[in-house]
């Protein structure tokens, strides 16, 4: 097998059968909170996929360089959140700037990628299971693929929801919770497919 | 082990200090073009993001004010002065509103004609002979058309009863339009005393009907010093702007039904 069809595979594992949201439920907030329109939920998919691509290409180095030479692993998660916070900060501030059209339709919701499990469960697995530079970039970018497009089916899902005559008590969020639900189980059957 | 501690502490402190130094570069760097009216605008607003404008947030309604001229008084908590120097406009000052519910008529106080049966709507049981089951004609259904519309979820129906929540309440009158006996009013929030019935039948059908509503006596019109009760088609109804709020109109109300708030 040569790289390329290693690194599909790899990508396909990481976005389909291990589905970040469906089957290792991360990043359920923004996956629930900016789901409502295709279109939003896009953006914060598009933007999740640059957060954690870039933030674990500077953990990846902050941890081989830094924490495991002198022998601070423990300090992982703090040094972790210290550097995501910043990195989606500076995004956002680049964002501001260049694309004020993408940062009023996030608005409150790119913050909250800094706070975002699945950013930080990426970072973490890759140094928890050691991986390469190479296999750190291919399951972070497979890892953020399967948030978009969980996050961009939820939305199509919703969007027709909003047609149909759901019972009073599922009204809003527990219907929305269902469909998660259903479609974790739907993914399901992606287990052993590689 | 001193040491170990020193190079954790040293590395986060240096990690931030570094993370910081590049932000702040950043944000000087990718300084988006600031608007002084918005700034200033947003600054006089009261930065608490309540929503009371009906906006997301106070930026949200800053950028409406200043983009799309919206009306600049929906702002309770605003700075109303440096506002209107902002705008050079006259803003008027917001007078803080709740909906308020006229009938007492719970389940206990009043009696129900007949079973109603039909879709649990108030505005469908107003249809209904005598307005609804219940023996007042004017009374409270109960079927809380106004609290499935209430956007704020401050209304709840206690025993057979509209019940408003103040706190919750921000007198949108979404209410009092939907109410088909026109129940709901909005009333200045700081009004003292409220005449808790809507009844205009006589004396005797009131008492038939309810154990608590306005008979229309009049004794609340001549005990008030200050002319602001006034008897309406035997109804009592207080002129909340001349009220002084003495209290003597319900401690003489034989119905009890002049409550203080």
């Amino acid at each position: 097998m040569n790289t390329f069809t290693k690194i599909l595979i790899e990508v396909l594992a990481a976005s389909l059968v291990n589905n970040v949201v469906l089957s290792r439920f991360l990043g359920l907030c923004p996956f629930l909170g900016v789901s409502k329109k295709t279109a939003t939920a896009v953006g914060m998919g598009t933007s999740v996929t640059i957060v954690v691509t870039i933030s674990s290409a500077v953990t990846f180095a902050i941890n081989k360089f830094l924490l495991i030479p002198l022998n601070l692993t423990y300090l992982r998660t703090i040094v972790y959140i210290l550097i995501i916070a910043s990195l989606v900060q500076s995004i956002e501030i680049i964002i501001r700037k260049k694309i004020p059209s993408l940062y009023n339709a996030l608005g409150v919701y790119l913050p909250l990628i800094t706070t975002n499990c699945a950013v930080l469960g990426v970072c973490i697995d890759s140094a928890q299971k050691s991986m390469t530079f190479l296999e750190t970039m291919v399951y972070s970018v497979g890892t953020a693929i399967g948030f978009l497009i969980a996050i961009v089916l939820m939305s199509g899902i919703r969007e027709k929801l909003e047609f149909c005559n759901v019972p009073k008590t599922f009204r809003g969020m527990p219907i929305v919770l269902v469909i998660a639900g259903l479609m974790a189980i739907a993914f399901y059957g992606f287990t052993g497919a590689l | 082990m001193l040491e170990s501690i020193l190079i954790a502490v040293g590395v986060t402190a240096g990690i931030g200090a570094v993370v910081g130094v590049i932000l702040g570069f950043l944000g000087e760097k990718f300084k988006p073009e600031t608007n002084e009216k918005l700034e200033a605008v947003r600054g006089c607003l009261a930065g608490s993001n309540c929503g009371g404008c009906g906006y997301a947030g106070c930026d949200a309604y800053a950028r409406a004010i200043v983009n799309e001229s919206e009306n600049p008084s929906l702002c309770v908590a605003a700075d109303v002065q440096r506002l209107s120097e902002v705008l050079g406009l006259a803003v008027s000052e917001v007078e803080k509103k709740v909906a308020f519910v006229r009938c007492s008529g719970t389940c206990k106080k009043t009696n129900e004609n007949y079973n109603y049966r039909d879709r649990e709507e108030c505005r469908i049981a107003y249809l209904a002979p005598g307005h609804g089951s219940k023996k007042c004609p004017y009374g409270c259904c109960g079927f809380g058309t106004c609290a499935a519309n209430c956007p704020y979820d401050a209304i709840r129906i206690v025993d057979g009863l509209a019940m408003i929540d103040d706190t919750k309440c921000r007198a949108c009158g979404k209410c009092t339009e939907v109410c088909p006996n026109k129940l709901i009013q909005i009333i200045p929030y700081k009004a003292k005393y409220v005449v808790r019935c809507s009844s205009h039948s006589k004396g005797k059908d009131v008492r038939m009907a309810c154990t608590e509503g306005c008979i229309g006596c009049g004794l609340c019109t001549r005990v008030c010093e200050h002319g602001a009760i006034v008897l309406e088609n035997n109804l009592a109804r207080i002129d909340q702007s001349k009220c002084t709020g003495c209290g003597k109109c319900a401690e003489k109300c034989p119905s009890k039904i002049i409550l203080k708030r």
